[in-house]
């Protein structure tokens, strides 16, 4: 019942709801923001065709910095996900008693809505009466009030915090799943032949998770990528564009001045890292579990 | 082993390593509860003691007089908690409806391009809605759609399918096809089958589903609110509150009362639905 023409038919009418909707929400508009990127559309009634102008335009302004600054936070904000989560899936996996009621004190950030934690994060990073401010005068760490958003170093890191707080809980859970997956006679085989618990870490455990890792690290890149959220509430791309990336660089631009066409191109250059990043996770799944999305 | 505890050696720790542990959670949950519960003591302190120095953590001569004072600050607090329950209900509903049969027909039929297609909708992923937001914006403009709910659960629909497809499919596979094949040999259509075999043995990976997306909507609505509607009464909680949040003198006990208000329904929907939700995703994930 499952082959034939008979089965195509009702297949494609099954996925039909589907592939219209992402044709007319996602796919179009990508190929219209590739339309655009070509011509000078803006709040006025007529629109040109203007050729490369906007991306010569984008490459002649500090794009290039924009760029590099994207890469970097991306690259940092993955790092410390990826290395909290790996810690926090082995203290969680740990034959603990509470452990259950850790995994689920461990999920509010992912489950509250993102905006009101970023609400949060603000208060926690005012520079005169904040939190963070205020505990490490205490402990005697600074000693004087720091706005963590105001310079552009400490927002820069400050940005970073958030978005790693974010994204802790799934990439946990997620490595959790992994941890929990290995074998257990792997680890009492190797506890009956004495080898002690950071051996057996890096021996087993760390080996067996790697196809994991690199897959949830794929995923992370991507959605990091994307992130736009936290740096608008929390900075709007500020101090003096210190914490604009790609993505707040492209909204203010097209959403903020109304400059359609070189919002367009922005958005193109990241579609085009996007598909970058895309590629190599799909290779990434495929080598690891053939057939996957065959 | 001795007979009191059953524990296998192999899962007894040391009292250094309990320890360790132990203080490795701690600053785990520290990181990240602790905006929430700075955010509570703030819902607390007055004004006066917010902004003084030094620091004090303790909200001393804390009160509830935020929690009653949003209600006139933030007169329409309710009706944003409402829209965003509204809006993510609505979401995962239409969600699902698109979801489940696409699902189904990857899970379960050869057809031609059945292998790009699915890659395809997994590639819908790598794009966040802001990447598309100058296109979306002008055809929710021509739909006429700007500035009603609409603006907002159309493109939240787009993101959330690719994922929800992904998930059911796995549930979906490890459903034996021998009952398919029994009903098929007693001369059931496809689409009974589908409605009076498959769908009730899939429920649990449905649930999972369903609760993934009505999270993932729910704590991902911000950038088309922003963007596409400009109207409060259609306004969620994060943008609703937002407005409070851009000015020039933040009223932050009042706003956080607002939050941890605005926040509790959603929460208690969720706690009430979580173990089905982590036994599902975590199922799913060691079977894959």
């Amino acid at each position: 019942m499952n082959k034939g023409q008979g089965a195509t038919v009702f297949a494609f009418g099954l996925l039909a709801p589907a592939i219209l909707y992402i044709l007319v929400i996602v796919a179009y508009p990508l190929v219209e923001t590739i339309n655009l990127s070509f011509t000078d559309a803006a709040l006025k009634p007529t629109t040109n065709w203007v050729g490369m102008a906007n991306y010569t335009k984008i490459f002649a302004g500090n794009f290039d910095e924009i760029i590099l600054r994207t890469f970097v936070w991306t690259f940092f904000s993955v790092l410390i996900k990826m290395i909290i989560g790996v810690g926090a899936a082995m203290l969680l996996n740990a034959a603990i008693p509470g452990r259950t009621l850790f995994r689920i004190l461990l999920m509010p950030p992912w489950i509250v809505p993102m905006a009101i934690g970023i609400f949060m994060w603000g208060w926690m990073y005012n520079g005169q009466f904040g939190m963070i401010s205020g505990l490490l005068q205490n402990f005697g760490i600074i000693d004087r009030p720091v706005a963590f958003l105001a310079h552009g170093d400490t927002a820069f890191w400050a940005t970073i915090v958030t978005d790693v707080w974010i994204g802790v809980p799934l990439v946990t859970l997620y490595m959790l799943a992994a941890i929990q997956s290995i074998p257990k006679d792997l680890y009492e085989a190797a506890w009956v032949d004495g080898a002690g618990r950071f051996y057996r870490f890096r021996r087993i455990t760390l080996p067996m998770i790697v196809p994991s890792l690199l897959t949830m690290s794929m995923l992370s890149l991507i959605a990091t990528f994307n992130s736009f959220d936290i740096i608008w509430i929390l900075t709007r791309g500020g101090p003096s564009g210190e914490t604009t990336t790609m993505i707040i660089d492209t909204y203010k631009t097209a959403i903020g001045s109304y400059k359609y066409g070189e919002g367009a191109a922005r958005a193109v250059l990241i579609c085009i890292f996007l598909s970058i990043f895309c590629f190599f996770y799909f290779r990434l799944v495929n080598r690891l579990s053939p057939g996957t999305t065959k | 082993m001795s007979k009191k505890n059953n524990t296998p050696m192999i899962d007894r720790y040391s009292l250094l390593e309990k320890i360790g542990i132990y203080f490795g959670i701690f600053l785990l949950l520290f990181y990240c509860l602790s905006p929430f519960i700075e955010g509570l003591l703030v819902s607390l302190k007055p004004l006066s003691l917010l902004f003084s120095s030094p620091y004090s953590f303790w909200p001393k001569g804390g009160s509830l007089d935020s929690y009653h004072a949003i209600w006139e600050r933030v007169p329409m607090l309710g009706r944003y908690i409402f829209n965003s329950l509204f809006i993510s209900v609505i979401v995962t509903a239409i969600t699902m409806l698109i979801a489940i049969p696409a699902a189904y027909a990857f899970a379960r039929f050869e057809f031609p391009f059945r292998g790009p297609l699915l890659g395809g909708f997994l590639a819908v992923n790598m794009f966040s809605g802001a990447v598309l937001l100058i296109p979306l914006f002008r055809l929710m403009r021509s739909m006429g759609v700007l500035n009603t709910y609409f603006a907002m659960i159309v493109p939240g629909v787009a993101f959330l399918i690719p994922t929800a497809i992904w998930l059911m499919r796995a549930y979906f596979l490890r459903i034996p096809k021998e009952l398919e094949e029994a009903a098929w040999v007693d001369g059931a259509s496809r689409l009974y089958i589908l409605r009076r075999v498959i769908l009730p043995l899939a429920m649990p990976g449905i649930t999972v589903a369903a609760i993934a997306t009505f999270i993932g909507v729910y704590a991902g609505q911000f950038v088309f609110a922003l963007t596409f509607n400009s109207k409060s009464e259609y306004a969620p909680l994060t943008t609703g509150l937002f407005a409070f949040f851009g000015r020039q003198e933040v009223l932050w006990n009042e706003l956080m009362a607002a939050s941890f208000v605005g926040i509790t329904p959603a929460l208690l929907i969720i706690v009430f639905l979580q173990r089905y939700l982590v036994a599902g995703l975590t199922a799913g994930a060691v079977k894959e």
